[in-house]
């Protein structure tokens, strides 16, 4: 651990700090940023009012739509005087969102990119490889940063150029990577054919974000890089990388809860949920002084995964982000995501992680059938064996999504491929009963 | 040990019907055909001239295929014959999967298919009880 004292805090210490944390910070963004005044007003919220963790609940979300509309330094809340760094979201969806960093706040960055590096087991003796972009993504200087606070050689080699990335990595003796998880699988297609492999090399570790990915990519990537593969999140709203991340037992990402404060909600009642219940990430940060956000509805989907975690901190850990609230589906009263359906597929051997959901009323009841792909190269031709796959599948996705289902067995590759929603879900349950 | 085609099928009409034909394009000739199916979905189990070069056409014409492997054994045209071969597999503890028929086409014996676990011990079971393992070559040509 980069910070015990922080990281291994006893629960009940966790909370007072994050109190004290939250009405500082409430009170900053009441002062200081016009959206916040007028949606607390709205409410009738007061930050005085707010006298536990609890009555975080009675507070205003904020979106990102907030964001776009204050672009784009409306929802700063500090002097731009203070201001020593801006960064911008990818803005591949709309206008973009700047935010804006004090010295403190690249500071405690630093702290907590250093905490999830030494998490993926780094130290001061590493050498670290970032190729995450550098610029105004957060995730290339994010990682930089806690790097240099780790004090391991730090080398800014940003993305592209997959060879000369290669050529980097052995002749420096990299020990550990960050960078996206198709980025490091490149990495390691494009070393075998230059005749290096990456399993031979010093490389230990690797920290890998900035887009969702599933276990079977981790077994890619420990095989194919011969490392330990940690799953870190951020995003440029709350912070950037450094939100939260996995620790060496990887079974969920602990998050700096000594900075932020998770919740999840359900997306359509916006209540707050119980540990262990999937639901909407919500993110109030309670350190940042540039563009502290309160309540960020961040639409990734994950839940808390209740319970100590054996390596010691005492974080709460969110469960690796399985998809949108945009595709989530509401099936006889019960939020569903389809992604979660995925998840367990992969985890299934004879069947191809390829689904397709198909609602239909049965009288007034909505009738659920998944269609799964059977493996192209299925190990069994014996029908009682494809009817066992057929119930276990069944059984397990039932058990994920809390709904009971039909699974129909589907010939390999008679999916469409394709990762929008229409083609996931094809809801004909307003076309009458069938 | 003879290698058969297993082939995963929805059970949509037509469908048995492109899966032929595609081998029937291909100059695939099929030695046995046989059908196991739910009211959803089937498995088709071909033995055939070639093997792997069917596997591969079926794979180009999207089909879900795999190969499995059987034994096949000539079954003494007398009563009691298929007893015989059912009794010294249980005897070897070999859990029979599925059996079917396949007719050599001279008709002077009849050859039945058998999947079962651990073929090779099968084999070896069957050819010390004095019955007659078939060959792949007596069946079809290695490809
Ligand atoms: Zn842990």
């Amino acid at each position: 651990m980069f910070q015990p004292d922080f990281e291994g805090m006893p629960r009940t210490d966790i909370e007072v700090l994050q109190l004290e944390r939250l009405m500082k910070t409430l009170s900053r963004v009441y002062d200081r940023v016009p959206t916040y005044r007028s949606k607390f007003d709205e409410v009738g919220v007061h930050p005085d009012a707010i006298r536990s963790l609890a009555d975080l609940a009675n507070v205003p979300f904020t979106v990102k739509d907030d964001l776009r509309a204050a672009y784009p330094y409306g929802m700063f809340a500090a002097p731009m005087r203070e201001i020593v760094r801006v960064h911008s979201s990818s803005g591949t969806t709309g206008q973009v969102t700047v935010v804006g960093y004090t010295k403190g706040d690249i500071s405690r960055w630093g702290d907590l990119m250093a905490r999830t590096l030494a998490s993926a087991g780094a130290t001061a003796d590493d050498i670290v490889q970032i190729s995450y972009g550098y610029g105004l993504f957060t995730g290339g200087l994010g990682v930089h940063y806690g790097s240099e606070r780790l004090g391991a050689a730090t080398i800014p080699i940003s993305g592209g150029n997959t060879k000369r990335q290669v050529q980097v990595m052995k002749d420096f003796g990299v020990t550990v990577l960050a960078a996206t998880p198709s980025y490091a699988l490149l990495l390691a297609e494009t070393a075998l054919e230059m005749g290096i492999d990456l399993r031979d090399l010093p490389l230990k570790a690797g920290v890998f974000g900035a887009e969702p990915w599933s276990e079977n990519m981790r077994k890619q990537l420990e095989e194919a890089l011969g490392i330990l593969a940690i799953d870190i999140y951020g995003l440029s709203e709350v912070l950037g990388p450094g939100v939260a991340a996995e620790c060496e037992c990887k079974n969920g990402l602990h998050v700096n809860e000594d900075h932020f404060i998770i919740e999840i909600i359900d997306p359509e009642t916006l209540q707050p949920l119980p540990d262990g219940e999937m639901g909407e990430v919500v993110f109030t940060t309670i350190t940042k002084e540039g563009i502290p956000v309160i309540r960020y509805r961040t639409r990734d989907i994950s839940r808390i995964i209740p319970g100590p975690c054996s390596c010691g901190r005492t974080f709460r850990r969110m469960q690796r982000v399985s998809g949108r609230t945009d595709d989530m589906l509401i099936i006889r009263g019960v939020n569903v995501f389809p992604s979660q359906i995925e998840q367990v597929l992969t985890g299934i051997p004879g069947v191809a992680p390829h689904y397709q959901v198909v609602l239909t009323k049965r009288g007034t009841l909505d009738h659920v059938a998944v269609h799964v792909e059977v493996g192209a190269d299925f190990a069994f031709d014996e029908i009682r064996e494809l009817e066992k796959l057929r119930r276990r599948v069944g059984a397990e996705i039932a058990s994920a999504l809390a709904i009971s289902i039909e699974v129909k067995l589907v010939e390999p590759k008679s999916i469409q491929r394709s990762e929008g929603k229409a083609k996931r879900v094809l809801d004909l349950r307003a076309e009458g009963s069938v | 040990m003879i290698q058969q085609i297993s082939v995963f099928l929805e059970n949509k009409s037509g469908r048995l019907a492109e899966l032929t034909r595609a081998l029937g394009n291909a100059n695939v000739n099929m030695r046995a055909l046989m059908v196991a199916d739910t009211a959803e979905f089937g498995v088709v189990r071909v033995i055939c001239d070639v093997p792997h070069r069917a596997l591969g056409v079926l794979d180009a014409a999207g089909f879900g295929a795999t190969i499995t492997d059987v034994i096949a054994v000539e079954v003494p045209d007398r009563p009691g014959g298929l007893a015989d071969v059912l009794e010294t597999l249980d005897a070897a503890g070999m859990n029979v999967e599925y059996a079917y028929c396949f007719v050599e086409p001279t008709g002077e014996a009849a050859v039945d298919i058998f999947r079962v676990d651990d073929p090779l011990a099968a084999e070896a079971a069957l050819s010390a009880a004095g019955l007659v393992v078939v060959e792949p070559g007596a069946l079809y040509s290695a490809d």
